[in-house]
């Protein structure tokens, strides 16, 4: 019988690829918004078990508001990664410190 | 096993693999192509779970815009993505490091997790039975009702997510012809045109 503790599972998981992504992956910017997509992915399965399994319909309501700013993220993201890219003429992000943060 | 058994760890392997091969693969359209892979088990997961509106959503935006905007800009950047890809075993301790001390981190909160006592009390939208209302209509009686104002703020984040990602991405190029409303606007038609009376055989 699978139970919440198995989506649970895959949830922490899926987040912890997430991490692991983004530092293996410190160079290449698009690698890491999909694992930020990847970490959001996850909370969206732990959301929507325990909606589930408690049967409350808030976390599937919370799930569509944490897929909007996903996709709002990933929108801007990618939009200031094009940006960038013709200024620069790479997407190397490891040594960005054009404004000395 | 059962049926929902199987398909449970059949989604649940594929979503924890392609999720891997994401962060580990070499070429970044196969990343974007095991991301949407990725999704797509999760949808599964989702209808396992009783939501079939979460489910076809996720299918919609994220494999319909967001992996396809992703794709678009992977092929679009001329980048050379084996230069970026060449530190790959620099990080990988660290990395593996980070990765194994949160996942024992999350265990811990696994061995010693329990429900609240009055959990069923403090719901705040109890689910509906499935014989009176789909998950679809519950939600929506749902999300236009109690949720309505929060429904209208990701309506306007993604507004000005659009508005933002326009502004970022638009440039002018001097050396391209634009249309100038303005001066289109001002031109006389008195001045611009003018009558000739052409005999018929001789032209102008």
């Amino acid at each position: 019988m699978i139970g919440l503790e198995h989506y649970l599972t895959v949830a922490a998981a899926l987040f912890v690829i997430g991490i692991f992504g983004i530092f293996v992956n410190r160079k290449n910017v698009i690698i890491i918004l999909m694992s930020i997509e990847l970490m959001l992915l996850a909370v969206n399965i732990n959301f929507v078990a325990f909606s589930s399994y408690l049967g409350d319909l808030a976390g599937q309501v919370f799930t569509l508001f944490v897929l909007t700013v996903a996709a709002a993220e990933a929108a801007i993201g990618l939009a200031i990664l094009v940006c960038f890219f013709r200024t620069r003429g790479t997407i190397a992000v490891e040594d960005v410190n054009v404004m000395k943060g | 096993m059962g049926f929902a058994d199987f398909a449970f760890y059949l989604f649940a392997i594929t979503v924890v693999t392609s999720g891997m091969f994401v962060v580990v693969s070499r070429n970044p359209v196969h990343s974007v192509l095991w991301l949407i892979l990725a999704f797509l088990s999760s949808a599964g997961l989702f209808v396992l779970l009783g939501a079939e509106f979460v489910a076809m959503l996720m299918i919609i935006v994220y494999v319909g815009a967001v992996a396809v905007l992703f794709l678009f800009v992977v092929m679009m950047l001329d980048v050379d993505f084996a230069e970026l890809r060449g530190e790959l075993a620099k990080f990988v301790p660290l990395a593996g490091l980070i990765g194994v001390i949160l996942l024992m981190e999350l265990a811990l909160v696994f061995g010693a997790w329990t429900g609240a006592e009055n959990a069923a009390e403090l719901r705040d939208a109890v689910t509906p039975a499935l014989e009176d209302t789909q998950n679809t209509v519950a939600l929506g009686q749902l999300i236009y009702t109690k949720y309505i104002y929060l429904f209208q703020a990701a309506g306007l984040i993604l507004l000005v997510a659009m508005i933002g990602a326009i502004v970022l991405t638009l440039r002018h190029r001097p050396d391209i012809k634009r249309q100038n409303v303005l001066s289109q606007i001002y031109r006389d038609p008195a001045e611009q045109m003018e009558l000739k009376d052409v005999k018929p055989g001789q032209g102008l």
